[in-house]
């Protein structure tokens, strides 16, 4: 009996960095691991969005093979590192890469301290940007009363757009133009933010990892130092995040 | 010939659909010389799709423009072969000078404009370009003169000499699918005699691999593409070839279309599959009249449509859809993805297009070489066709061969031939190495050249760029760099950023600005890239890198400074911006 019981744990577990971690059937390598409690580094996933797998600071060794751990489903036996010197020092890499393609200020950027792209530059130790600034020049868009789009900020990340589309049933944004190009779009006919329904309370409007969506005249609701991240790391915030369970799915 | 099929009725829209998204778009910018705002939003009350897909789309392929471009808009190519680049001089910089125009700005009384695009796959015909869409080839200094003068004087394309519009075969040495010009429908009978299941036993028998370049399995991708469940089973041909240097199914769909639409057809038998799309590269647009012909003749021998060869409830129909400039669509998901209307972003793999392709439907989708050889194979057996090549690599490999050699051209080998035997029998004297696979594939020294050409040993898709001894390497590299920073698709984080960052840190060591610790920098990038983005192209984009570092560490050497440190901006480069708008260009607005 002891016997079939392991069996029907390793039938459906996998390891991570040597843990035995269990899953269910279609689960992710993300999905379980944070239901397990382990933080796996990821900036373009939240937990209730179908993963996209842009970012890549979720790569892990998968069996000896490089994967995104988002986007890649959990199978048995499965042999997982994610917590090495050698893909943490990726991930510093990739941070800074999407620090130098955009213009980020953290000094006098108002998302500062609630920002995932910084909070994920402290959790992986990066002091400095190490590549040169692209310095490109992105349109800002401050065509709504409530909602800014600075694209000077945005990672795209995808995740508004997800969240406009799936949750919000109002597919406000896209991503459009190809290589370092690429930039966030608003599917209106003026591509302007002012002339779509998003409004402050959508996900779309609240779930921007980084400055790029902010919301108006909030910027000061907490002070400096007081901020998410200022209290707590990443590693500790990703494990709570999920997008709002409807209603009915409570019961 | 033409006359016959005039009198037939099948319908048109099933082989060229008008109503493709790429083709409505391609139709309004012929009309408009550019794709408007207001342009974008029509499209998408036509077709029922958000604005945002629309514009998604306008912006990612390269032959799409949001601002009007010239009535003669002429983009050269940059492959290392084929490219404004390849003589000595620089020949954009020459046109660009003779007709007063910027690079990429359309001159001011709206006549000319004038940019560059990837390889257009006329490596044997020399530098090329594409006017209004139409190759023309054989650039020189005199032709770019007398083009200008053309240009200026405004006459049409059929006034000019028609002698530069000649696309030849340039076959130099033919193999069994070159050879094989038998009568049409031969292998669709054969197979149809033989059944669906018996004929894939015939595929997978020959041990046929996939042409494009990866090499996988044709019988096992059909099994399991058979094998799936789905509502709809679809079979695509990828005629996407970008790769820098590769023009071999530029000739296959010239002279061979007939085997590869039977190809496709035979495809169809065994997948069930009653709908086939040939997905034609955007440079490759000129061939498009052609194959609407080939088809058309295919449909009324019954070769294609309802019941083919009498043969009640197998229909099958093959529709082109033509692209738009995007290298990324060569990857099969990303093709789909562009077949399906939306940019050519590669899909999350798994699953894969065998079980979820087309329309989330299996699909199975081959390089046109791929069909043509799997109709050789039904008409002449898998025991012919696995007398020539290796255990692993059976059959005939169509090579594009370019570069520096007296023949370029179309060369077919049985696999297993030496690389040597390839530079000897395309006239290519004092070469230092041999670009195989294109800049996503694999640098051979000239210590290497007795490699053979095969899955096991030096893979290719067909590019085979030969590099002679006075070729700067160096400058290959950052032609390459530069290829994959503009085609990547932007979607992962590595691929878009380091590719970027790769084009400069290859600037700085041509530059003469680089130190030691660049190359280290470089090698750390290159496996960044290639390690962690999402799909083949960021997978292979630094291979060049590598090799080149590996093989020709001198070419490196010799340009680093003996110092520590050496800053990645350039200074004075910085300041022209300062200089162009202060309108200075004197001492004082220079560093030294």
């Amino acid at each position: 009996m002891t016997n079939e019981a392991n069996k029907a744990i390793d039938a459906n577990s996998i390891t991570i960095d040597g843990e035995t971690v269990p899953f269910d059937a279609g689960q992710t390598i993300m999905d379980a691991a944070l239901a397990v409690k382990i933080y796996i580094p990821h900036l373009c996933h939240y937990p209730g969005l179908t993963p996209a797998g842009n970012c890549r600071l979720c790569m892990v060794e998968a069996n000896g093979k490089s994967v995104a751990a988002c986007v890649t489903q959990a199978q048995s036996g499965q042999q997982v590192s994610s917590n090495t010197p050698e893909l943490n020092a990726a991930r510093l890499s990739i941070t800074q890469m999407l620090f130098v393609e955009g213009n980020h200020i953290c000094p006098s950027c108002e998302k500062s301290g609630n920002c995932r792209l910084q909070a994920m530059g402290y959790y992986l130790g990066m002091l400095e940007e190490h590549f040169h600034q692209f310095n490109p020049r992105r349109e800002i868009d401050a065509s709504h009363s409530t909602v800014l789009l600075d694209r000077d900020r945005c990672i795209l990340c995808d995740l508004c757009v997800r969240a406009s589309r799936d949750v919000d049933k109002k597919n406000v944004f896209a991503i459009a133009g190809r290589g370092i190009h690429a930039r966030l779009i608003v599917n209106t006919a003026s591509g302007k933010l002012g002339d779509s329904n998003i409004e402050a309370k959508d996900l779309a409007a609240k779930i921007c990892p980084v400055g790029a969506i902010l919301i108006r005249e909030r910027s000061f609701d907490s002070p400096v130092a007081e901020r998410i991240y200022d209290r707590q790391s990443i590693s500790d915030t990703a494990m709570t995040e999920h997008v709002p369970r409807k209603e009915d799915d409570r019961g | 010939m033409l006359v016959v099929m005039k009198n037939q009725s099948w319908p048109h829209s099933l082989i060229f659909d008008k109503q493709h998204l790429l083709h409505r778009l391609y139709t309004l910018q012929q009309q408009d010389r550019h794709i408007s705002a207001e342009t974008i939003v029509r499209v998408a009350g036509e077709f029922n799709l958000p604005v945002s897909q629309v514009a998604s789309v306008v912006d990612f392929y390269s032959f799409f423009y949001r601002k009007p471009v010239g009535r003669y808009h002429m983009l050269l190519s940059n492959c290392t072969s084929c490219g404004y680049q390849a003589g000595k001089t620089d020949l954009l910089k020459m046109l660009c000078r003779s007709l007063n125009v910027d690079p990429g700005v359309t001159r001011a009384d709206g006549l000319v404009s004038i940019s560059e695009t990837s390889c257009i796959g006329m490596c044997d015909h020399g530098a090329s370009m594409l006017i209004n869409g139409i190759p023309l080839v054989g650039l020189d200094e005199t032709k770019v003169t007398r083009i200008a003068g053309l240009v200026e004087q405004q006459l049409t394309l059929c006034q000019w000499p028609q002698d530069w519009f000649q696309i030849t075969r340039s076959i130099r040495q033919s193999g069994m699918l070159l050879n094989n010009t038998g009568s049409s429908g031969n292998s669709l009978t054969k197979a149809l005699s033989a059944g669906p299941g018996r004929t894939l036993d015939m595929i997978e028998h020959s041990g046929l691999r996939g042409r494009g370049g990866a090499g996988f399995s044709a019988g096992k991708k059909w099994r399991l593409c058979r094998e799936a469940t789905g509502d709809a089973h679809y079979v695509v041909c990828n005629a996407d070839e970008g790769e820098p240097g590769t023009f071999k199914d530029r000739v296959l769909l010239q002279c061979h279309a007939g085997a590869l639409f039977e190809g496709m057809t035979i495809c169809a038998l065994v997948i069930g599959a009653r709908k086939g799309y040939l997905y034609l590269r955007g440079e490759y647009r000129y061939l498009l009249a052609h194959l609407q012909e080939a088809l058309e003749l295919h449909y009324s021998n019954n070769l294609l449509g309802c019941s083919i060869l009498g043969h009640a409830g197998f229909d099958f129909d093959i529709e082109i859809v033509v692209g738009a400039g995007a290298y990324i669509c060569g990857e099969e998901s990303a093709l789909i993805e562009s077949l399906e209307g939306k940019p050519g972003v590669p899909r999350i793999r798994p699953p894969f297009p065998v079980t979820h392709g087309y329309l989330g439907q299996p699909t199975a989708v081959n390089n046109v070489e791929t069909f043509i050889a799997a109709a050789y194979i039904v008409t002449h057996g898998s025991d012919n066709f696995r007398m020539a090549g290796t255990e692993q690599s059976t059959g005939s490999k169509i090579l594009s061969v370019s570069g520096d050699c007296r023949n370029p051209g179309i060369y077919e080998y049985a696999f297993g031939v030496s690389i040597q035997e390839i530079l000897d029998d395309c006239g290519a004297d004092n070469v230092q190495a041999v670009q195989i696979g294109g800049p996503a594939g694999t640098l051979v020294a000239h210590r290497d050249f007795r490699r053979r050409i095969s899955f096991e040993g030096v893979s290719t898709g067909g590019s085979f760029l030969v590099f002679g001894e006075n070729r700067d390497l160096l400058t290959v590299n950052q032609n390459f760099a530069r290829f994959f920073a503009h085609e990547s698709c932007g979607f992962c984080t590595p691929c878009r950023v380091g590719t970027r960052l790769m084009e400069g840190s290859l600037q700085k060591i041509v530059d003469g600005r680089a130190v030691a610790a660049d190359i280290e920098e470089i090698k750390r990038l290159s496996s960044l890239i290639m390690r962690y983005s999402h799909c083949g192209l960021g997978h292979t984009a630094a291979n060049h890198m590598l090799d080149s570092l590996r093989q020709f560490p001198g070419l490196f050497e010799k340009r680093i400074m003996q110092q520590a440190f050496s800053p990645q901006i350039d200074l004075e480069a910085a300041l022209e911006t300062a200089r162009q708008i202060t309108h200075r260009d004197d001492a004082d607005a220079h560093l030294d």
